[in-house]
């Protein structure tokens, strides 16, 4: 478990500073969904399983999409798809790949080993105290979370807005 | 057997300079932007970590609020971009600077 911490947290690091150092944005991303899903592993390891699965759903699914709808909407232009092949290229996947496939053995040595979280420990939070707790204690931050994602929608659908001629 | 809590906090903050420093070094706003999720990435593991720590469910509960914050966040923001882009025609946050004084 342990260990699974420790490596889990060096591949986030070394992807993390890959992220910081790229020049091109779609390679950073690539390596930021990595450390998205080595912060993951890192949540499964600390016995929290649920919130592990969020991290990838959440942040390596629907943010980073949204990250690559831009960055492609971006890039429209006739040399776009010069650029795309460019992006394809074998030689880009192999640092993303690797670190990927070291979180999936880990990941599934610790499925295969019945490593769960902090076993007998009871520091494992189970998802349906989470929801529990999520609502009854903290049912009004529930209820702010929910106006702040419909202000955040309008807020993106009236800045996403064709304008008319003449409106500035 | 267990994780100590000192080593989360650390990963925690080591994630969160790192994006700090891309913040601060990235002109790109899409790179900024990155660096600020990896930012709120970090403060969720702090609260993760907390949360094991004490075998509490609050930190769980922070994280997904953490989680909301970001996916607003960086909705309004991506929003932002694409309205920059179309503007100011381009994403160099030092080329878009008309509110600055010229001296």
């Amino acid at each position: 478990m342990d260990t699974a911490f420790y490596i889990a947290g060096g591949i986030a690091i070394l992807a993390t500073l890959m992220v910081i150092t790229r020049l091109n944005a779609v390679h950073a991303l690539l390596y930021l969904i990595v450390s998205l899903l080595a912060v993951a592993v890192t949540f499964y390891t600390l016995g929290a399983p649920f919130a592990a699965a969020l991290e990838v759903i959440i942040y390596a699914g629907a943010i980073m999409v949204l990250f690559v709808f831009v960055i492609m909407l971006l890039n429209l232009g006739p040399e776009s798809a010069r650029r795309e092949r460019a992006l394809l290229s074998p030689g880009m996947w192999v640092g993303p790949g690797v670190l990927a496939l070291i979180l999936l053995a880990e990941f599934v040595l610790l499925a295969s080993h019945a490593w769960w979280p902090a076993q007998g420990t009871g520091a494992m939070v189970s998802p349906k105290s989470l929801g529990i707790a999520l609502f009854s204690t903290y049912l009004l931050g529930v209820e702010l979370a929910s106006m702040l994602l419909l202000a955040a929608l309008v807020g993106a659908l009236h800045l996403g807005r064709k304008l008319r001629r003449g409106e500035d | 057997m267990m994780v100590s809590t000192e080593s989360g906090l650390l990963l925690a903050a080591i994630l969160f300079v790192l994006g700090l420093v891309g913040v601060l070094v990235r002109r790109n706003i899409i790179f900024m932007l990155l660096s600020i999720e990896i930012m709120l990435n970090a403060a969720g593991l702090a609260f993760i970590v907390a949360g094991a720590r004490w075998g509490q469910v609050e930190g769980q509960v922070m994280f997904v609020f953490i989680l909301t914050i970001a996916a607003a966040e960086v909705a309004i923001a991506l929003a932002l971009v694409l309205w920059m882009a179309r503007r100011v025609r381009t994403l160099d946050i030092d080329r878009a600077s008309t509110l600055k004084e010229q001296s």
